[in-house]
């Protein structure tokens, strides 16, 4: 009886819990705002966004107690979550005759209310939204009471066509989009379209789950000589990836070439930053500064405006960006040799500003022209031919990616790369072993600069001018949080984790305003769900192995 | 022959603390050596002073034969020193094998640009360090677990990679820091019959911290007995136990550190 009693009782806390989601998200304006963008044939985000604040709190709600109750009662619970849920939000509207929430909330008004009452009027409506919170509940409360299996693959295949709608966009602007065109709306996926992600992602997990058996007895009965078949499967998917990337601008168009190009030069700054935070686990705030340092170095050096000093073309002026940003970080690595963790950071933090301050002073700008910054930046010929459009740079910032995810991944596996792992485990301990700290920190602060320097200096060229502001910390933090996201010290995740945190804001322009926000959450949710990386470094089996380098 | 270590009138104060006072020791070369105390006599500290990770204020350390007092601790351990820890100090998220290599550094040449280029050079010593670092596994009787990340081996295990990543630098005089503590007394009699077995083969001079009285006794061939930071008795195992301060030193104070066991049974 009294175990009755909780279950009901937390059932409540819980609508109440997605109530008071539903409430925050719809007077912040996020769910008006995101009301602009279908997903799926008239659904819009905005609505996604509420059955999501209801959803995750019944899901997780129901989940806990899927093994102890009914199915009957945990039907009967979901429709209590969700509708409670859906009342709280369907108050607004209800009361809004008497109150006066736009005094203080300045997104509620009549498009909001209209908004959450289907344009019904505000009892009718009401009742409508309460119908349909507890229906989803109802619907929450079947998927979870669905075997293990089935269970965990209808949720990531209504994750996967959320994602897929939202994302639509980027169909539309391919070269190929016509392709495409039966299975996308006005804006986002048509009725067809949604249904065939939503089967094709369960019908992956059912292959893929009823395939692992027979692979893994292949894995076992190792081939001996000759190219086995596991290495024969590698090298085809890598000639196809190959192809797919070397084509993907082709297929991209200009404006998600764009995109690509900024992914990609965080790309190369993450795989710069994971060798001073993720491998030698030196904590540095301060990064920008040395891709600050890379675009100037570049600006001065070519610009063929008032500020260029010696009108070099791109590829001169390349390996000096890079060297300038190397000396920077040995520089700034020599007073923190003897500064961990927290006040490492600390210092490199202010020393990115005072790169950005300096950028912005007037006692420097005759040379590097203070907040006017630098223009006519040229861009770099190539045989006669010039890199000019994204879709050229989209090649040039490849090839550098190329030669830093190389340098990177060499050095990883050297003795130095070890020096720098075992410093970031025990620092001390790490002396004991004979590593030289002052020699190890700085190299980690030399080549993650130098990766940054070389950032810098293809952006300057890729938009043509810079600003100080362009040089601001959220650099700084971006680079640190993709890598995180990514999998600290993992070489793939900084990728992932450049496309998760640069690529999907640049799709999702229209929603700036909730864009930290956004961030913030999926960070939190992160650190909390999965802290070791979306892909983590795997671990590397070498005893029984002969294999030393190429 | 000359010893390997001597130590000539140590001192290292911390504040107003002098943690080791006026020390002299001595560890002849081939020979296991034991430094014990009760908590806090400044055992750990005089390891730190030989390992370069505090500088004594006063004294001398040679070590074969050159003055090492004031060395970063990374320049000792490329003269031929090298130790473990007391609580184990792995580099945990780091494989077995790699924790090894690691501890082949000082023996490694190769540079950043070797690295990059894959020079004769990197891939000599990088396929020499991997089968060092498998030798070593078999020999510390790891083998099979070299891709298990450190902090997933069990505690004998890890005891035994710390030796083996101390062992990779081919050092001439290993500090062992309480190889045995944490251990049942099966894990201690393996632990002993290893020591005395790296002893003889490899012909290693050691020096232990110790606080199991069986142990001590059983492989040591000269003990110092250390009481806050003064070295109250030197000598032979059979010697210390008879030795009256020694008793004292450990049952006035009514440590529980197991002598009183050790001296009534023997």
């Amino acid at each position: 009886m009294d175990s009755q009693n909780t279950f009901w009782k937390s059932a409540v806390k819980n609508g109440l819990l997605a109530g008071a989601i539903g409430l925050y998200s719809t007077l912040v304006g996020l769910v008006q705002a995101f009301n602009k963008r279908a997903v799926i044939e008239q659904l819009s985000l905005g609505h996604i966004t509420l059955l999501l604040s209801w959803g995750v709190v019944a899901y997780v709600f129901l989940n806990h107690h899927r093994e102890s109750e009914s199915k009957g009662k945990l039907i009967a619970a979901g429709a209590l979550v969700g509708g409670l849920g859906a009342f709280l939000v369907a108050l607004l509207p209800m009361t809004a005759q008497w109150v006066d929430y736009h005094f203080v909330f300045v997104h509620a008004g009549p498009e909001m209310y209209s908004l959450l009452t289907f344009g019904k009027g505000p009892w009718l409506g009401s009742a409508m939204l309460v119908a349909v919170g507890a229906l989803w509940g109802i619907l929450i409360a079947l998927v979870v009471s669905l075997p293990t299996f089935w269970r965990d693959s209808v949720v990531k295949a209504f994750l996967i066509t959320i994602t897929v709608g939202l994302l639509s966009d980027l169909f539309t602007g391919m070269t190929i989009g016509w392709m495409f065109q039966p299975f996308l709306g006005v804006e986002g996926l048509n009725i067809l379209g949604a249904v065939l992600v939503f089967g094709l992602s369960i019908a992956y997990d059912y292959w893929s789950a009823h395939r692992k058996p027979k692979e893994s007895a292949e894995a076992v009965a190792t081939e001996p000589a000759g190219v086995t078949k596991s290495q024969l499967r590698r090298m085809v998917v890598g000639a196809l990836a190959l192809v797919v990337v070397a084509g993907l601008p082709l297929l991209l168009g200009s404006y998600l070439s764009h995109v690509l190009n900024m992914v990609g030069l965080y790309t190369i700054m993450g795989l710069g930053l994971n060798i001073v935070v993720g491998y030698a686990g030196l904590l540095d705030l301060g990064y920008v500064a040395f891709f600050a340092l890379g675009a100037y170095t570049m600006g001065l050096l070519t610009s063929t405006g008032p500020l260029g000093i010696a009108h070099w073309t791109f590829w001169e002026a390349v390996p000096f960006s890079i060297l300038v940003a190397m000396v920077a970080g040995i520089l700034l690595g020599v007073p923190v040799l003897r500064m961990r963790g927290d006040y490492l950071a600390i210092v490199t933090l202010g020393f990115g500003e005072i790169i950005r301050i300096l950028a912005l002073s007037n006692w420097l700008k005759p040379l590097i022209g203070g907040a006017q910054g630098i223009l006519l930046i040229p861009k770099p010929p190539l045989f006669g031919f010039k890199i000019q459009t994204p879709i050229h740079f989209y090649y040039l910032i490849l090839v550098g990616i190329g030669i830093a995810a190389f340098v990177a991944y060499r050095l990883r596996e050297s003795r130095l790369g070890r020096a720098w792992m075992a410093m970031r485990e025990d620092e001390d301990v790490a002396e004991a072993m004979g590593i030289d700290l002052v020699v190890t920190k700085l190299t980690a602060f030399a080549f993650g600069a130098s990766f940054s320097g070389l950032a810098g200096a293809i952006f300057a060229s890729y938009v043509g001018s810079i600003f100080p502001h362009s040089f601001n910390l959220l650099i700084s933090i971006n680079v640190l949080s993709l890598i995180i996201v990514g999998g600290v010290g993992s070489m793939p995740g900084v990728f992932v984790g450049s496309l998760a945190l640069v690529g999907l804001p640049e799709l999702l322009r229209e929603f700036a305003e909730y864009r930290m926000l956004i961030y913030g959450l999926s960070l939190i949710a992160m650190m909390l769900l999965k802290p070791e990386g979306f892909w983590p470094e795997p671990i590397r089996k070498r005893e029984l192995r002969e294999e030393v380098g190429d | 022959m000359e010893p390997i270590l001597i130590a000539k009138g140590v001192t290292k104060r911390f504040g107003g603390l002098v943690a080791v006072n006026n020390l002299d020791f001595t560890i002849e070369r081939g020979s296991i050596a034991s430094v014990i105390g009760p908590n806090g006599a400044g055992k750990t500290t005089f390891f730190n002073c030989i390992t370069g990770f505090y500088t004594p204020e006063e004294g001398k350390i040679i070590f074969d034969g050159r003055e090492i007092q004031g060395l970063t601790p990374d320049r000792v351990t490329r003269m031929g020193i090298a130790r473990t820890y007391q609580n184990i100090r792995l580099f945990s998220n780091m494989t077995a094998l790699e924790n090894i290599m690691v501890g082949r550094h000082p023996l490694m040449r190769h540079q950043w640009w070797d690295a990059i280029l894959h020079t004769r050079r990197y891939k000599r010593e990088e396929q020499e360090a991997l089968e060092a670092a498998r030798r070593l596994l078999n020999f510390v009787g790891l083998q099979g677990l070299g891709d298990q990340l450190a902090r997933n081996l069990p505690y004998g295990a890890q005891r035994r990679l710390e030796i083996a990543r101390a062992l990779a630098s081919e050092p001439k005089l290993l500090l062992l820091d309480e190889p045995t503590a944490g251990m049942n007394p099966q894990e201690t009699s393996e632990m002993i019959r290893f020591i005395r077995h790296l002893r003889d083969e490899l012909g290693l001079s050691i020096l232990l911290i110790e606080h199991d009285m069986k142990v001590v006794m059983t492989i040591s061939e000269k003990i110092a007995v250390m009481d806050f930071g003064k070295k109250i008795a030197e000598g032979k195992p059979e010697e210390i136990q008879r030795n009256p301060r020694v008793i004292e030193a450990y049952l006035g104070r009514g440590a529980a550190s197991g002598i009183g066991k050790a001296t009534a049974t023997a």
